[in-house]
């Protein structure tokens, strides 16, 4: 019973139905063909989104993720275009780098010098695009630049599906071992939950923000990669208000604004939702104009949809604590 | 967001502060880096001083400033509305339908209002009756309000708006100055005096510092924020009738990005984000720290995105190095 009234149920639900009625109307949508593209479509979006849900649990927020991507896919781009013979590991593992390190940033900043998240990743999110315009002065990276191995790589399919697709998966099972089973996990989810709780059982407040900013950061760098492979173009303003999108997948997805509450699995069909809508759009001939503002109301339902089974937890608690009084 | 619960809060325990402390304070502080950056633009560029140039110039923030100041009070009372852009948008937009049904001025300029005032309504009531966080009820109706917008103009624009309105953003009132710094110098008035001369000011650092304790010394929390909200909203309505007679155009995508140049200069301005303190005069101040800054870089041929850096650094800079200097102070002693 339980199950059936979790939120992650609820969303599941609401993506299948919506599957369903199009699927209704335009069998072609649901080919496994066009779900896995679907699915590969999203999978940016799901990394971004599992990142910005540590954020978030850890009671933050990390505005500067989609600047963050476009500055390392530049930096990657550049790489490639000026030693076009590097391996594949090695593009991979300095955009891991490039981005934990500047999430790092982030994190040293909030936990050093105690400035507010949203004030610290609203300047880096700036001051990260900045950067690309001084590398480049503005000028694009295009496709014919990028060798084939660079641009190919998240496109090569295994089993039907593309490398982009698998590397969500991957990263999806990571995350929910990190968050389940790992110290770490559990001290994210403590930090958001009660701070003060959290520092008393010996928990590093600042520290574990400063982590979570990391996770964040290195899945925006991969993220940055495998974006401007995937559309084998790098240039300023790629990924431009992105980070709203993220941020929308995780509250969606159930992940509480206030810190402590949410889950892997949640966030991943947050991003779904969106993704489904995003793509479903044209094939049922509504404009893609519609998209912005369907994500902004489901934005606000499921916000609100969050806040009342919150709150009707927290009433049943003061009613028993009455009651023992 | 962060830290907010585990710090102290500093509750000063006398109410006026010696020289010293002005002359150290937040304000001081920042008005010398306007002058600095004032005088720095009148060496490096010959172009700077000229009554004509500095009047464009007031263009960089006059509308954004209209918002930030209903903005600041709305984080001094520990909400935020990152949908003002969207407003923009969406109040820039309607003005265009009703442009196209063949209404005046008046009526433009009443439209454009309105829809400001609506849309803070709905933020209002979703923060206020519904109990939701705002920072995430406006991230929903930023995309709401500018997907309204993109519903009704696609890829479209709206422009032929009458030649009368174009005085709101194209007109002077008298030389130099232009009616939108007017408006600017009026609201800055406006707004000081409401938040820091009145009851509902004080209500309003209040809720900022206790929203609990506010309640239960009778004041109608909810209310006030609501109040807020709608006075966001028809600032913004009022940029969107500035910046759209300026522009003489309506795009949906109008004003993007201006909500974090806002809320960037809310925090420039002293005001601190977690709510509770900040000051109008800091706003004001911060407002032409930015435009000095933007148009004496502009001046120098410097390009828009490079700007931003230096906007990203001073907000945290101005941030960062109070903090560093206590640490380094702590560590010397």
């Amino acid at each position: 019973m339980s199950a059936l009234k979790s939120r992650e149920a609820i969303l599941f639900g609401a993506i299948l139905a919506l599957t369903t009625v199009i699927a209704t109307r335009f069998p072609g949508f649901v080919t496994p063909t066009n779900l896995v593209s679907v699915f590969t479509d999203t999978s940016p979006l799901m990394i971004l989104a599992m990142g910005q849900m540590v954020v978030i649990l850890t009671r933050c927020i990390d505005l500067s993720v989609a600047a963050n991507l476009a500055l390392t896919g530049m930096v990657c781009a550049m790489i490639n275009v000026a030693m076009p013979g590097l391996p594949m590991v090695v593009i991979l593992v300095v955009a891991l780098i490039l981005g934990a390190a500047l999430g790092a940033i982030n994190g040293i900043l909030v936990w050093k010098l105690s400035i507010p998240p949203i004030v610290v990743t609203l300047g880096t999110m700036t001051i990260f695009r900045g950067i690309i315009f001084l590398l480049t002065e503005g000028k694009w990276i295009n496709a014919h630049e990028m060798s084939p191995h660079f641009t190919g790589f998240p496109r090569n399919e295994i089993l039907g599906m593309p490398v982009l697709g698998w590397i969500g998966i991957i990263v999806a099972l990571i995350m929910m071992v990190v968050m389940a089973r790992s110290t770490m996990g559990r001290a994210i989810y403590a930090v958001g939950g009660n701070p003060h709780a959290a520092v008393y059982t010996g928990i590093d407040v600042g520290k574990t923000q400063f982590y979570a900013f990391v996770i964040s950061g290195t899945l925006a760098g991969l993220t940055g990669y495998l974006w401007v492979a995937r559309y084998s173009v790098a240039y300023v303003d790629i990924a431009g208000g992105f980070e709203l999108d993220v941020v929308a997948a995780c509250v969606i997805g159930g992940v509480s604004i206030a810190g402590g509450a949410g889950t892997v699995f949640g966030t991943l069909l947050g991003a779904l939702f969106l993704g489904v809508v995003k793509n479903a759009l044209p094939v049922v001939d509504i404009s893609p104009f519609w998209q912005l503002a369907i994500s902004g109301a489901a934005i606000i339902v499921a916000v609100a949809f969050n806040a009342k089974s919150g709150r009707s937890k927290g009433r049943v608690i003061l009613k028993s604590a009455e009651h023992a009084q | 967001m962060s830290h907010a619960d585990t710090q102290t809060r500093h509750v000063p325990d006398r109410l006026r502060p010696s020289l010293y402390a002005h002359l150290v304070g937040w304000e001081s502080l920042l008005l010398a880096v306007a002058v600095a950056v004032f005088v720095f633009n009148a060496f490096a560029s010959p172009y700077f001083l000229d009554a004509w140039n500095l009047s464009d110039a007031t263009f960089n923030f006059t509308e954004k400033a209209m918002i930030a100041f209903a903005m600041a009070m709305l984080i001094i009372a520990g909400e935020i509305d990152l949908s003002v852009a969207s407003i923009i948008a969406l109040s820039s937009t309607v003005m265009g339908l009703a442009m196209q049904m063949g209404a005046g001025t008046p009526v433009l300029v009443l439209v454009g209002l309105t829809t400001g005032l609506l849309c803070g309504a709905f933020n209002g009531a979703l923060v206020t009756r519904l109990g939701l966080p705002s920072i995430v009820v406006t991230i929903g109706t930023m995309s709401l309000f500018r997907g309204v917008s993109y519903i009704i103009l696609g890829d479209g624009a709206f422009t032929r708006y009458p030649a009368s309105f174009a005085w709101f953003g194209q007109g002077y009132a008298f030389w130099v100055i232009s009616v939108e710094f007017v408006i600017f110098v009026l609201l800055a008035i406006f707004f000081g005096i409401l938040l820091h001369k009145t009851n509902f000011g004080r209500m309003v650092y209040a809720i900022g510092n206790n929203a609990t304790g506010a309640l239960f010394s009778g004041i109608r929390v909810d209310r006030v924020k609501f109040v807020l909200f709608l006075m966001t909203g028809l600032m913004s309505g009022l940029a969107a009738v500035c910046l759209t007679s300026r522009l003489g155009s309506t795009r949906p995508s109008i004003a993007s990005g201006m909500e974090l140049e806002i809320v960037t200069m809310v925090v420039l301005g002293g005001i601190n984000i977690l709510g509770g303190s900040g000051s109008i005069p800091g706003v004001v101040i911060a407002a032409f720290v930015m435009g000095l800054v933007t148009f004496g870089l502009g001046l120098l041929n410097v390009p828009g995105i490079v700007m931003s850096i230096f906007i990203g650094l001073l907000l945290i800079g101005v941030i960062a190095l109070p903090r560093l200097w206590a640490i380094w102070r702590k560590r010397t002693v």
